[in-house]
């Protein structure tokens, strides 16, 4: 006792538990960085309508483009839904994409064209193209807060049953729709 | 007089407009209790697109979109936890500015109060440790030391 250092054992782990604790810190800081750098999106939140049917909706045509969409639509057959609008500058990376699925006439895709002016859908759907089978407004977010949207673009693909089964949240990318979300329409076809 | 109550009045606007709030005049309810429960409810609820923004405070048009949701909600007979309810239903815990207290959220609620505490513990050991000065008696030698350092040199006697 006389030199200070008291040996006995719980003196030694109160002597090393700071360094301990700064370890366990740097080793779960460490793993989240490797997460993020591996793709992990710390600012995506996994959708609590995963596995739940879809809301309720009834949204109105884009004028003089056929019938609005509703839910009934998304009932019968697998559906993709995408979120857009004109206004959305990451919808324009991943419409290519879009036409491409539109024209190989995989599944049918609905889009909901979110806080936009009608005249202003349709003057971009003339300039880049017009992917949808169905469109319904979305001028108040009444679908988007039903769907849990939280920017745009994001896309969801409905079972027959009218069923949440995916969501995607931002432009979707030739290797999501190749490796996740077109191997999920065929397995929820059988 | 006049430049006195002027200055008040500029002072009163002032400390009324640091308050900023984002809720437009024509969103409101027209029965003011309603309308505080609305703005009551919209402080608990976080802007999804802004992150560290309240829907009542954020001017992003889908916190606007979200307000409207909450005032027809309470206006469809809603209870201020349904209508918390509601948004919870579809954007999950996220939308909450305070989590609940769940069994994913037990270390945020709790884990800084196990800190401290575990803190409070070691200061207190390190406080209470016995003092290692403890007292000897000299040994003959260093007595001996001692009594011939304290000796006066002039009289050979103790002082």
């Amino acid at each position: 006792m006389s030199d200070g250092t008291p040996k006995t054992n719980s003196g030694r782990l109160t002597a090393i538990a700071p360094i301990l604790i700064a370890l366990l810190l740097v080793a779960v800081f460490a793993k989240r960085l490797i997460d993020i750098q591996g793709g992990l999106d710390p600012n995506q939140v996994e959708s609590v309508l995963l596995d739940t049917p879809v809301p309720e909706i009834d949204l109105l045509p884009l004028p003089g483009r056929g019938p609005g969409l509703t839910t009934k639509n998304l009932k019968g057959e697998v559906t993709v839904v995408n979120i857009w609008g004109s206004w959305c500058v990451a919808c324009l990376s991943e419409h290519p994409l879009l036409m491409k699925v539109a024209a190989e006439n995989t599944v049918p895709l609905h889009g909901i064209a979110w806080r936009d002016e009608p005249e202003a859908s349709l003057r971009w759907l003339a300039r880049n193209g017009d992917p949808y089978n169905l469109i319904g407004q979305d001028p108040i977010s009444e679908a988007a807060i039903a769907f849990g949207v939280t920017g745009a673009p994001e896309t969801f693909v409905v079972d027959p049953e009218g069923v949440i089964r995916y969501k995607h949240v931002g432009p979707i990318t030739i290797t999501d729709w190749a490796e996740t979300i077109a191997p999920l329409v065929e397995q929820l076809r059988q | 007089m006049k430049i006195y109550a002027a200055l008040s009045a500029v002072t009163l606007t002032a400390l009324v407009a640091t308050t900023s709030f984002a809720v437009e005049p024509d969103e409101m309810l027209a029965n003011p209790v309603l309308e505080e429960r609305a703005r009551i409810i919209s402080q608990d609820l976080k802007c999804v697109v802004c992150q560290n923004e309240t829907i009542d405070e954020s001017s992003a048009p889908l916190a606007q979109d979200m307000r409207r949701l909450v005032r027809q909600r309470i206006l469809a007979g809603d209870s201020n936890q349904a209508v918390l309810d509601y948004m919870v239903d579809r954007y999950g815990d996220f939308v909450l500015l305070r989590p609940r207290v769940t069994g994913q959220t037990l270390l945020l609620w709790f884990g800084p109060f196990v800190l401290l505490l575990l803190g409070g513990l070691i200061v207190a050991r390190y406080i209470r440790r016995p003092s290692i000065t403890t007292v000897q008696a000299l040994t003959p030698e260093e007595l001996a030391e001692v009594e011939a350092l304290t000796r006066d040199p002039n009289t050979g006697n103790e002082p």
